[in-house]
């Protein structure tokens, strides 16, 4: 499983991406958890709204961090 | 792990002949022993306490309590004037008409008040909100005809949520989708400058008439400065690459939310801000409780009143590198005024600050290049500029 955490850095950026990265841990899945800051990448991902979280290719949710819950509901838990 | 006890005392810090690693290694063993124990302690304790405060999670159980709030909330916000003149009074045992007692129950009073209003429009926003997502924004500005989409922009910017930092991937991802680029930035001023904390702190501190002119101009200035930058026909002067991706996508499959959790949105939107700007709020009001206390009447009413034209120019420029939020130039905002100074030069002052900053430049850098970004520096610097002129000119 492949996550990717879209943001430039800002304050929710980061809390999305420990969320992310905690949640992984938690679930005992394996997947690698990467960090996107580049805007052209962001692009073509069609991701707009940062904070994003994409797994697998598909965008789960964007604008916003996302909860605990929702993350692991993604992982398949 | 008893027989480890007397290792205890050594100092492991220190070298020691007698099998360093050992005692070093016990009494690494034993602390992360005990810090283990501690934490499982404190998890068991924080998972107690939120099982008793953790809120309901059925929609009339979260209605009731939202209700019980607004109820709290009410009573409060109607004892504010006097417990803080009890506080100043009876508590500080300081005179009402010095300079000092004027100041501290100043601060005691509007502190207070400013949080609490901010936290009840900040729910009402981000319950609102809820219905607003950046995707749907997008999908109501594409294809719209010029004028018509500028005007919807601005308006949309107040809704929809934004982060200045989501600026840029906002940025590309509306163009990609067809909208203009005026649309584009009518949308991008419009969004970070009239937000509901700017108005809900010029409405507490300085009345309804301000906070209504705030947000009117604002409005004005991002619709008309969108405008004019899509009139100008600048396309080719944003970078190239943003032109090449066509940035489709933005559908995600998040599921419609439900009224609870709208609600809940409302209130992690009330968390998260006031978390985020009281400092700010405080950092302010106490500055403007100095200048309410100690700076005497019509002190700035030379170098910032009407008749210093010069002024609104001088604000502009002045604000415009200065990066700070709503939260913290309003509570100045209110003291510059009452010293004196005219509203339109602090009007222009306010939006410069708010809407134009140097690290918003530097990010927005990356997508315009040094024309666009110059133009729309210009645009709505001088957007602004008018807006303080019109107000000097007829208040």
């Amino acid at each position: 499983m492949e996550i990717k955490v879209l943001g430039p850095g800002c304050p929710k950026c980061h809390e999305a991406e420990k969320l992310v990265r905690e949640a992984v841990a938690e679930a005992g899945v394996p997947a690698q958890v990467t960090k996107v800051s580049d805007f052209k990448e962001m692009a073509m991902l069609g991701v707009f709204a940062t904070p994003a979280v994409v797994v697998d290719g598909v965008v789960k949710c964007s604008g916003k961090v996302p909860s605990k819950k929702e993350i692991l509901a993604w992982l398949g838990k | 792990m008893k027989e480890l006890k007397p290792l205890g005392s050594l100092d492991a810090d220190k070298p020691c002949s007698c099998q360093p690693k050992t005692v070093r290694e016990a009494r690494e063993m034993l602390r992360a022993q005990r810090e283990k124990n501690r934490q499982a302690q404190a998890e068991a304790r924080a998972q107690r306490v939120a099982e008793v405060l953790a809120p309901p999670s059925s929609l009339p159980g979260k209605l009731g309590l939202t209700f019980a709030a607004l109820v709290i909330w009410w009573n409060l916000y109607q004892m504010l004037p006097g417990i803080a003149r009890f506080a100043t009074q009876n508590l500080l045992g300081l005179d009402l008409t010095s300079h000092l007692g004027a100041s501290v129950e100043f601060f005691l009073y509007d502190t207070p008040k400013v949080l609490l209003l901010l936290a009840l429009v900040v729910f009402g926003v981000g319950v609102l909100r809820s219905f607003f997502t950046p995707e749907r924004t997008r999908r109501l500005l594409a294809g719209k005809s010029e004028a018509f989409g500028n005007v919807l922009a601005a308006l949309l910017g107040i809704v929809t949520p934004f982060c200045s930092c989501s600026a840029v991937p906002l940025f590309i991802g509306f163009l990609g989708a067809g909208v203009p680029l005026g649309v584009t930035f009518s949308f991008l001023i419009s969004a970070p400058m009239v937000n509901e904390i700017a108005v809900v702190l010029l409405y507490s501190l300085l009345g309804w008439k301000v906070a209504a002119i705030y947000m009117g101009t604002g409005l004005a200035v991002a619709m008309v400065c969108g405008f004019v930058i899509g009139r100008l026909k600048l396309e080719r002067h944003v970078e190239d690459w943003v032109l090449a991706v066509r940035a489709g996508g933005g559908e995600t499959d998040q599921p419609e939310l439900t009224w609870a959790e709208r609600l809940d949105a409302g209130a992690v939107a009330a968390r998260d801000i006031l978390g985020k700007v009281w400092p700010w709020v405080v950092a302010g009001i106490a500055v403007g409780a100095g200048i309410h206390g100690y700076v005497p009447e019509g002190f700035l009413a030379s170098i910032m009143g009407r008749e210093a034209w010069w002024s609104v120019p001088a604000a502009v420029v002045i604000g415009i590198p200065m990066y700070s939020n709503a939260a913290g130039i309003v509570p100045v905002v209110h003291a510059l005024l009452e010293k004196g100074a005219a509203l339109g030069t602090v009007l222009a002052f306010m939006m410069a600050v708010i809407a134009l900053s140097l690290p918003e430049m530097v990010i927005l850098r990356k997508v315009l290049k040094p024309k666009l970004l110059a133009v729309f520096v210009g645009v709505v610097g001088l957007g602004i500029l008018l807006v303080g002129f019109l107000f000097n000119a007829i208040m």
